[in-house]
């Protein structure tokens, strides 16, 4: 009986309460873009158990982090059983020493100080906390395509407004189409001014890294708008060349801009949870209050910091042995990367990304990416990520996720040219 | 230097100092404690005059977070703490203030944590991006450690990074529009937060509370559960128990009629129960244990002071499957949602941490340093008898509140730092009914205690 009460509750046939639910939550009209691919996959294993799957789906690093930065988190965390060693609230800016770091190693000749920097348990974490000090009543830009979460927080906290079209996209969004056409920058003249605007570069999914000149553009256009640009350099670490790697580097960003960066692509950090956010002491909201103050506010309000042990992991990645092995492993990213590349072109695709970033953007001109991803997975038991869900600019291409070990790559390369062909 | 030495938290870096230490020097001075009006401190920056004529975006501010009357308040203890550090830089302070636990994690633990670490640099141990809910094994394991015979299963639960973060995603889920109820006094979080999201009017300087909250007086009187005959319908209702920062832990029955008035209410409690296991009496330690709790509560805990994972960084939420909003759609999915977006899950070392703690050699090893928090509260409570207070809590929790009637507790918070270089936390931070009482924590090293007694006892002799 109590079974039967169980399964009548989850079919929502039980007791309600009174609590309306929140209209923002049902305007997200799917699933989280990666949770939908994960799921896509556990069926997919229920399917062909046999199947030697290889993920190039979510972008998940695969490689054991360097010793000296697992050592390091090791002997931290032994210490902690110590009086000596043990810690317990940190300051839930982060460490100074780690902030210091940061300022030193990315930050050193474009005057970012270690009281701007905010560490934290990664960037997906803080694009919501930005939003929460936001509100709801700003506007938001993004590139379309672009990583999900910045469309699904500014959902969730209700600056969107409810799906206009079939598209998906929003009444309230301004999405800045990003295609091969305009060289994956938006033209700015026709974009409509919103108070923030999200950028990704390196981008997520094209792996387009903007240029001097279009961030310098980029910059021109917020001041003008005084719009705030939340730039995202999770992947600054993947520039092979010498695009900018930070929004800083572009004179006059100190007044107009948020940059968020982590250390999971950079380090391998994915699971350990820590990245960071820097919010320099000249951006004024419009009455002149520094945005800084209240992104502290919600940082220590709705935020305890990141964990000490990922803290120390940190500090060891931006020694110098740490940031020598850390770029030995962005090195072999970069590799998968080019073998990619190679194998997409190779089949007469048109391929774009992949090298300044770890994701390849490959069109399948009139396909729907849905339909491109189902084909991908089973016939070649592969999982990448369909373009359409970065946004409607993202339909006719597939993101195909560099992070594997080489043998599997190799394999999927393979796998890939036999079905094409 | 070593890599602990290094990171070490120093006075500068701790997040009292944050800004104060910035370059940024107008606003330092604004920062400074200005405006002592009815006990409260405003400690608002105010717009420094050199951003009168810098560039400003048209961004405009969020309205709602102007409506908070001042920092968080555990970093202005901080604050005060580094300004008292500042003035007397030979004193011995003394902090039972902020709830900080002081003692090393058991061995059981650290070392699962350090083995973890050492894994993720080999190819078989590697892991990326865990589940955003929490590894199925430590949800296992919490499942059947606290809510075993409760109906809750493993899939009730999502792990986090803490019960302060996990209630801001909790407002996150339930939006702007919905009405809330606190206890008063309660931890500051659940107010703060529920400003930030808009759920709340303007802040009422005459009475000290926010317009649209319900405030749910506890105090001696009513022996700190509220009397919910004279309380409106709001859609949340926060209930900590034990409680922070009475240290009252609510009966069997106080829970029934709590459960009872959210059911014919259709209301939503969110029981927060991060310090249960100080629990020495028979009351319940997870509001699961009522009977209907699950159609109409979520439970929030915490590593945080079971096992010393201040810093380390490591909670639970419970979200049973039975509960449901008015439309029939359930909390638990849209709590998943807000999980897998605008969270990636605890940090898998802290995570194997957990795991540790549940295991038997853990769960006896956190009960030791439980029970050594609890030795402190006693001689705490003791000190405080003794010199003829009103001394209540302390039996439950590892807070001891004391009532010094008549007096401004930010008035009692000062004289007894600059008297005896002991920080405390003024009941009036806690909310307007906390005016008249003094916090003190018991999370310290046995010495700390046993010389804060002694100068107390100095004091108020």
């Amino acid at each position: 009986m109590v079974q039967a009460s169980l399964k009548a509750k989850r079919d929502g046939v039980g007791y309600r309460t009174k609590v309306p639910r929140n209209v923002n939550m049902e305007n997200l009209q799917n699933g989280y873009l990666f949770s939908e691919i994960s799921r896509c996959k556990l069926q997919h294993i229920e399917k062909f158990p046999n199947a030697k799957l290889i993920s190039l789906g979510v972008g998940d690093t695969t490689e054991p982090l360097p010793d000296i930065i697992a050592s390091s988190m090791a002997e931290y965390a032994l210490a902690l059983s110590t009086p000596e060693g043990y810690r317990g609230y940190g300051p839930e800016q982060g460490y100074e020493a780690l902030r210091k770091a940061i300022a030193e190693s990315f930050y050193k000749d474009i005057s970012v100080k270690d009281t701007e920097i905010f560490v934290t348990d990664g960037s997906q974490c803080d694009i919501t906390r930005l939003q929460l000090v936001l509100g709801a009543n700003v506007t938001i830009a993004v590139q379309d395509p672009s990583y999900p979460v910045y469309q699904d927080s500014s959902i969730i906290i209700g600056q969107a407004g409810n799906y206009k079209d079939e598209a998906l996209k929003c009444r309230n969004i301004e999405y800045m189409r990003c295609s091969p056409q305009n060289n994956f920058f938006p033209d700015l003249d026709t974009t409509s001014r919103a108070d923030i605007i999200f950028f990704c570069s390196p981008n997520n999914p094209t792996g387009h890294a903007a240029t001097r000149k279009q961030l310098e553009k980029l910059v021109e256009f917020a001041r003008n708008n005084g719009s705030i640009i939340i730039f995202d350099s999770a992947y600054a670490s993947y520039i092979m060349d010498d695009s900018p790697r930070s929004i800083f580097e572009i004179p006059g960003a100190r007044e107009v801009a948020i940059e968020v960066s982590s250390f999971s692509k950079l380090a391998g950090f994915t699971g350990v949870r820590l990245g960071w956010t820097v919010v320099p002491e000249e951006l004024l909201f419009s009455n002149g209050f520094p945005v800084r103050n209240d992104f502290d506010r919600i940082v220590c309000t709705c935020f305890s910091g990141a964990s000490n042990i990922a803290q120390a992991g940190g500090l060891a990645c931006l020694s110098s042995e740490g940031l020598k092995a850390t770029e030995s492993m962005v090195q072999y990213y970069m590799e998968n990367a080019r073998i990619l590349v190679d194998t997409f072109t190779s089949l007469g695709l048109e391929v774009y990304g992949g090298a300044n970033a770890p994701y390849v953007w490959v069109r399948f001109p009139g396909s729907k990416s849905w339909d491109v991803f189902s084909e991908i997975l089973e016939k070649t038991h592969i999982i990448t990520a369909p373009g359409s869900g970065f946004g409607a600019g993202g339909e006719e291409f597939l993101r195909i996720s560099a992070y594997g070990n080489r043998k599997c790559i190799l394999e999927a390369s393979r796998r890939l040219g036999s079905f094409f062909s | 230097m070593s890599l602990l030495q290094h990171l070490s938290t120093s006075i500068s870096s701790s997040s009292s100092a944050f800004l104060v230490h910035s370059n940024f020097n107008s606003r330092t001075k604004n920062v400074s404690l200005q405006a002592k009006r009815n006990g409260i401190c405003k400690c608002v920056a105010a717009v420094p005059k050199e951003s009168q004529t810098a560039y400003k975006t048209n961004v405009s501010r969020n309205g709602n977070l102007a409506k908070l009357q001042a920092g968080y308040l555990f970093p202005e203890i901080g604050r005060r703490r580094a300004a008292h550090l500042l003035k007397y830089p030979d004193a011995q302070v003394i902090s039972l203030g902020i709830g900080d636990t002081t003692e090393p994690i058991p061995e059981v633990i650290t070392s699962a944590m350090g083995k973890r670490s050492e894994e993720l640099s080999t190819l078989e141990g590697y892991s990326g991006y865990g589940a955003e809910q929490g590894e199925k094994s430590l949800r296992a394991a919490i499942a059947s450690t606290f809510y075993s015979n409760l109906g809750i299963e493993d899939d009730d639960i999502f792990v986090s990074d803490g019960a302060k973060c996990d209630i801001s995603r909790l407002q996150v889920v339930f939006g702007a529009d919905v009405t809330m109820a606190v206890q008063d006094p309660s931890y500051p979080a659940y107010v703060d937060s529920s400003v930030i999201m808009g759920q709340t009017g303007q802040f009422q300087k005459d009475v000290l509370k926010f317009e649209s909250i319900e405030y749910m007086k506890c105090t001696p009187e009513n022996g700190f559960f509220p009397d919910l005959s004279g309380v409106s319908r709001t859609d949340i209702i926060f209930f900590c128990s034990p409680n922070n920062p009475t240290g009252a832990a609510a009966t069997r029955e106080q829970l029934t009629q709590l459960v009872k008035f959210a059911k014919d209410n259709g209301s939503i409690i969110v029981y927060d129960s991060a310090y249960a296991m100080y629990m020495s009496e028979d009351n319940p330690r997870s509001i699961f244990e009522i009977p209907g709790a699950k159609e109409v509560a979520i439970e929030t805990s915490s590593f945080s002071k079971y096992a010393g994972f201040t810093g380390v960084r490591l909670g639970w939420t419970v979200v049973p499957k039975e509960l449901l909003f008015s439309d029939g759609f359930p909390v638990a999915k849209d709590f998943n949602r807000i999980v897998c977006t605008c969270f990636n899950g605890a940090s898998n070392i802290a995570q194997a941490g957990g795991l540790a703690c549940l295991s038997p050699e853990g769960l006896k090893a956190m009960h030791e340093v439980i029970g050594f928090y609890k030795e402190n509260t006693d001689i705490i409570v003791e000190t405080f008898n003794s010199l003829g207070f009103n001394v209540y809590g302390g039996k439950n929790a590892p807070y001891v509140w004391v009532h010094f009637p008549g007096r401004s507790s930010w008035d009692v918070f000062s004289e007894i730092l600059e008297k005896t270089h002991v920080v405390t936390t003024p009941g009036s931070g806690f909310g307007p009914a906390g005016e008249g009482f003094v916090r003190v924590s018991a999370f310290g090293h046995r010495s700390n205690i046993l010389e804060a007694c002694k100068r107390f006892k100095q004091l108020y002799k």
